[in-house]
C-alpha cells in the first residue's frame, strides 16, 4: 500500500535556529503513529508542519500520495486537535464541532447529523449549548476531539491532547482514542509526553531529540532494542539500568565483567554475545532482573548483590543495589524477602541484554 | 462579683472606643470627597445656572446665585439663533457638521484598527513589528506638525475643506491609536485559535468576522470612547480644514464666544458650550456600561 503519510527529508529552521534536521517517516493508511522526545526537540514543530501552519525549510511532505509541501493547511485534508484545545471562545460546543462543516459549505442536514453522533460518542450531548469557558478540562478536551471527528480527514494529528487531564481522566480518554482509532481506521499521528500512552496507542513510535529522529519502529523494537543509549533511557519507567562493563571473549560467547565498589566484580557469562568492543554500557530493564530462583531460562546468570535500598510499589517491589558505580534497580514480586543492607541472589535474563558504545551510544547487538 | 463580666465590659467599652474613631474617620473621608466633588462640580453648577437665567439676571444678580425664573430662551438661541460671523443659525448645522464627520471617522478607524491589530497580532509577517512601530510613532506625532503636509495632501486629493476631508484627517490620525488598542488586545489571544480555524478551513477575513470580531466588544468600546473623545472636541484640525459650511461644532463654539455684538450673552455662551459637550458625555455613559461589562465578562479564556 502506499504511504498515506510520506515525509522526506524535512528540515525546519527558524532563521539561524534548526528546530528539525532531516526527518524520513512514512505510515500506511491506519496506522498510529506517536511521536515522543524530551520537551523542546521539535514534536509540536512537526505536526505543525504536517499541518501547513508553518513553511518548512526543506524537504517535502505527501499527504494521501499528493505533494502538500506548499498547499495550504485546508486543502490538506487533515484535522487536528491542539494541546491547547483552541477552542473558539465565542462560539457554543455545537457551533464549535461545525464551524468546519460550515466553512466548508456542508449542507444543515449532515452538520446536523454528524454532530449528533460525535455527540453521542464522545458524550458531551449536554453541553452542546455551552460556551468553552463554561466546561471541565475534560469535557473541554473531547469537544476538541469532536471538532476533528466530523471531518473525517486522511490525517489526524493529536497535540498532546491528554496532558492537562488528571490521572483518571487521562486512562479514560486514553482507551476512548484506541477504541476510536480502531472503529474508525483512521490514520493518526499523535504527539505525547506520557510513556504508557505511546506504548499502549501506537503501533509506531519515532523518538526525537535536539529534532533529529533516533528510532522508529513498533513499540516493541523501541522498548526491547533501542537504538542508542538515549532511546534506552528515554523510553520505559523506571529507566534502563545502564552500566559501564569490560567484555572478554570466552570460548562461546563473552564474559561480562560489571566493577563494585564494594566488593570483587560481578561476572556474567553471555553465551550469545557476538563480536563486542572491549568496554561497554551494558542495558538491562527492572523487569529482566530477577531474585535468584524466580527466572528461569539458558541465558539467566545469577550473582549476589549488595541491597541499598528496597521500594515497595504495590504490584511490585523495586529493589536498588549499586553496579558499576551507578544505582541498579530491580523489578522483584512484592513479596521478596530483600532487605536494605543484605545481600540478596540476582538473576540477570541476558536474553534481554542490550550492548551499547560508549562513546557514540550506538547499539552493538 | 467575679471579674469575668467585668473584662466582658472593658473589651466592650475598648471595641466602642475603636468603633467611634473609624466612624470619625469615614466621615472625615467623606467630607473631604464631598468637598474635592464640589470644587469640580463648581464651574458646571455655574454653566447650568448661568444658561437658564436671562441676561437682565446675569448683570444684576450674583454668579452662584440658582436662577430666580427659569428660561430656556438661551438654550434656544444657542441651538438655533445666535450668531457666527454673519450667519446667525446657532450650533444646530454645525452640531450635524460633527456628527456627521465624528459618526463615520470613528466607525472607519476603529474597523481599520481591528483589521491592522488582527493582521500584526495574528498574521505574522516579515516586518510586521516595524510597521506597528511606525503606527505607534504616529502617536506621538504633535497635531501640529502634520498640519500642513495635511493640507497640502488634501488639496492633491481634491477634498480640502470638506467634511470627508476631515473624516480621512481623523481616520489617519486616529489609525495609529486604534491599531496600538486592537494589535495589544488581540495579541493576548492564543495563535493557536487561528491555527485551528485555518485547519477548519477558514480564511483571513471569516477568521476575523466569525472567531475575533465577537471577542472584541470591550476594545471596540475602548476604541469609540477614545476616537469619538478625540474627534467631537477636536478643534484644531476643523478650525484647519474646514471652510465656511462645513465648520464642526467645536469651531462654531469658538465663534459663537467671539463675535459678540453689544452685549456678551453669557448665558447663551454656557448653553452653547453645555451643548457641544454634551454628546461625548452621553457616549461615556452608554458605552462605558458595556466597557465594564466586557470587561468582567472573561469571554477569551478557554
Ligand atoms: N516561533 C518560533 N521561533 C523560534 N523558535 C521556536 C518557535 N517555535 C518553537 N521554537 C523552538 O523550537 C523548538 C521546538 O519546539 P516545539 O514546540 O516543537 O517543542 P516540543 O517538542 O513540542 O516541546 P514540548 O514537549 O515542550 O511541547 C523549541 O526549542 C522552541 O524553542
Ligand atoms: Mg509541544
Amino acid at each position: 500500500m502506499a504511504p498515506i503519510l510520506n515525509i522526506k527529508n524535512l528540515d525546519k529552521a527558524y532563521g539561524p535556529v534548526e528546530i528539525l534536521k532531516d526527518i524520513n517517516v512514512a505510515i500506511e493508511p491506519g496506522d498510529f503513529l506517536v511521536l515522543v522526545g524530551p520537551s523542546g526537540c521539535g514534536k509540536s514543530t512537526l505536526l505543525n508542519c504536517i499541518a501547513g501552519l508553518e513553511p518548512i525549510t526543506g524537504g517535502s511532505i505527501e499527504i494521501g500520495g499528493r505533494d502538500m509541501t506548499s498547499v495550504s493547511p485546508k486543502d490538506r485534508d487533515i484535522a487536528m486537535v491542539f494541546q491547547s484545545y483552541a477552542l473558539y471562545p465565542t462560539m457554543s460546543v455545537a457551533k464549535n464541532i461545525t464551524f468546519g462543516m460550515k466553512v466548508r459549505g456542508v449542507d444543515a442536514a449532515t452538520q446536523e447529523k454528524k454532530l449528533k453522533e460525535v455527540a453521542h460518542q464522545l458524550q458531551i450531548e449536554p453541553y452542546l449549548n455551552r460556551r468553552p469557558s463554561q466546561l471541565s478540562g475534560g469535557q473541554r478536551q473531547r469537544v476538541a476531539i469532536g471538532r476533528a471527528l466530523v471531518r473525517d480527514p486522511k490525517l489526524f494529528l493529536f497535540d498532546e491532547p491528554l496532558s492537562n487531564l488528571d490521572a483518571k481522566l487521562r486512562v479514560e480518554m486514553r482507551s476512548e482514542i484506541k477504541k476510536l482509532h480502531h472503529r474508525l481506521g483512521a490514520t493518526m499521528v499523535y504527539v505525547t509526553h506520557d510513556q504508557i500512552e505511546a506504548m499502549t496507542l501506537a503501533t509506531k513510535i519515532v523518538v526525537l531529540k535536539g529534532g533529529v529522529v533516533q528510532q522508529i519502529g513498533s513499540p516493541a523494537e523501541i522498548y526491547n532494542r533501542p537504538a542508542n543509549l538515549f532511546v534506552a533511557d528515554f523510553m520505559g519507567s523506571p529507566a534502563m539500568n545502564l552500566v559501564p562493563a569490560k567484555t572478554r571473549p570466552n570460548g562461546q560467547g563473552r564474559l561480562i565483567e560489571i566493577r563494585r565498589e564494594d566488593g570483587a566484580p560481578i561476572v556474567l557469562h553471555d553465551h550469545h554475545a557476538g563480536d563486542l568492543p572491549d568496554e561497554v554500557i551494558l542495558g538491562l530493564r527492572p523487569e529482566d532482573v530477577a531474585e535468584a530462583g524466580f527466572r528461569a531460562g539458558e541465558d539467566v546468570q545469577e550473582a549476589e548483590c549488595l541491597i541499598d535500598m528496597v521500594e515497595p510499589a504495590g504490584a511490585d517491589t523495586y529493589v536498588v543495589s549499586r553496579l558499576g558505580g551507578a544505582p541498579f534497580t530491580a523489578r522483584l514480586h512484592a513479596e521478596t524477602v530483600a532487605k536494605p543492607g543484605e545481600t540478596m541472589r540476582l538473576a540477570f535474563d541476558l536474553a534481554k541484554v542490550s550492548y551499547f558504545e560508549p562513546q557514540s551510544g550506538a547499539r552493538l547487538n | 462579683m467575679t471579674d469575668i463580666p467585668l473584662s466582658t465590659q472593658t473589651s466592650v467599652a475598648g471595641a466602642d472606643r475603636k468603633g467611634w474613631s473609624t466612624i470619625a474617620l469615614r466621615w472625615l473621608l467623606f467630607v473631604m470627597l464631598g468637598l474635592f466633588a464640589l470644587f469640580y462640580l463648581m464651574p458646571l453648577f455655574v454653566m447650568v445656572t448661568t444658561s437658564l437665567k436671562s441676561l437682565e439676571e446675569i448683570r444684576t444678580g450674583s454668579l452662584i446665585a440658582l436662577p430666580r425664573s427659569v428660561t430656556l430662551e438661551a438654550w434656544r438661541t444657542a441651538w438655533s439663533g445666535a450668531c457666527t460671523g454673519i450667519q446667525c443659525e446657532g450650533l444646530r448645522p454645525y452640531f450635524w457638521n460633527s456628527v456627521l464627520l465624528a459618526v463615520p471617522a470613528v466607525l472607519i478607524s476603529t474597523v481599520l484598527g481591528a483589521l491592522n491589530g488582527y493582521v500584526i497580532a495574528q498574521w505574522r509577517f516579515k516586518g510586521a513589528n516595524i510597521i506597528f512601530a511606525l503606527m505607534l510613532f504616529g502617536c506621538f506625532i504633535p497635531f501640529q506638525v502634520v498640519l500642513l503636509p495635511m493640507a497640502r495632501m488634501l488639496g492633491i486629493l481634491g477634498i480640502a475643506g470638506t467634511i470627508p476631508g476631515l473624516i480621512f484627517v481623523h481616520v489617519i490620525y486616529g489609525l495609529g491609536f486604534t491599531t496600538l488598542f486592537f494589535r495589544n488586545y488581540y495579541v493576548t489571544i492564543p495563535h493557536e485559535l487561528v491555527k485551528a480555524a485555518k485547519v477548519d478551513g477558514a480564511g483571513f477575513l471569516r477568521i476575523f468576522f466569525a472567531i475575533f470580531l465577537p471577542l472584541s466588544l470591550p476594545i471596540i468600546t475602548v476604541s469609540v470612547i477614545w476616537q469619538f473623545t478625540q474627534i467631537w472636541n477636536d478643534f484644531l484640525f476643523g478650525v484647519s480644514f474646514s471652510s465656511a459650511g462645513t465648520q464642526p461644532v467645536t469651531v462654531a463654539l469658538n465663534n459663537i464666544v467671539n463675535s459678540t455684538t453689544g452685549v456678551k450673552e453669557y448665558n447663551v455662551d454656557m448653553a452653547a458650550a453645555i451643548i457641544a459637550g454634551l454628546p461625548t458625555l452621553f457616549v461615556y455613559v452608554l458605552a462605558g456600561k458595556y466597557f465594564i461589562r466586557g470587561l468582567t465578562a472573561g469571554s477569551v479564556k478557554g
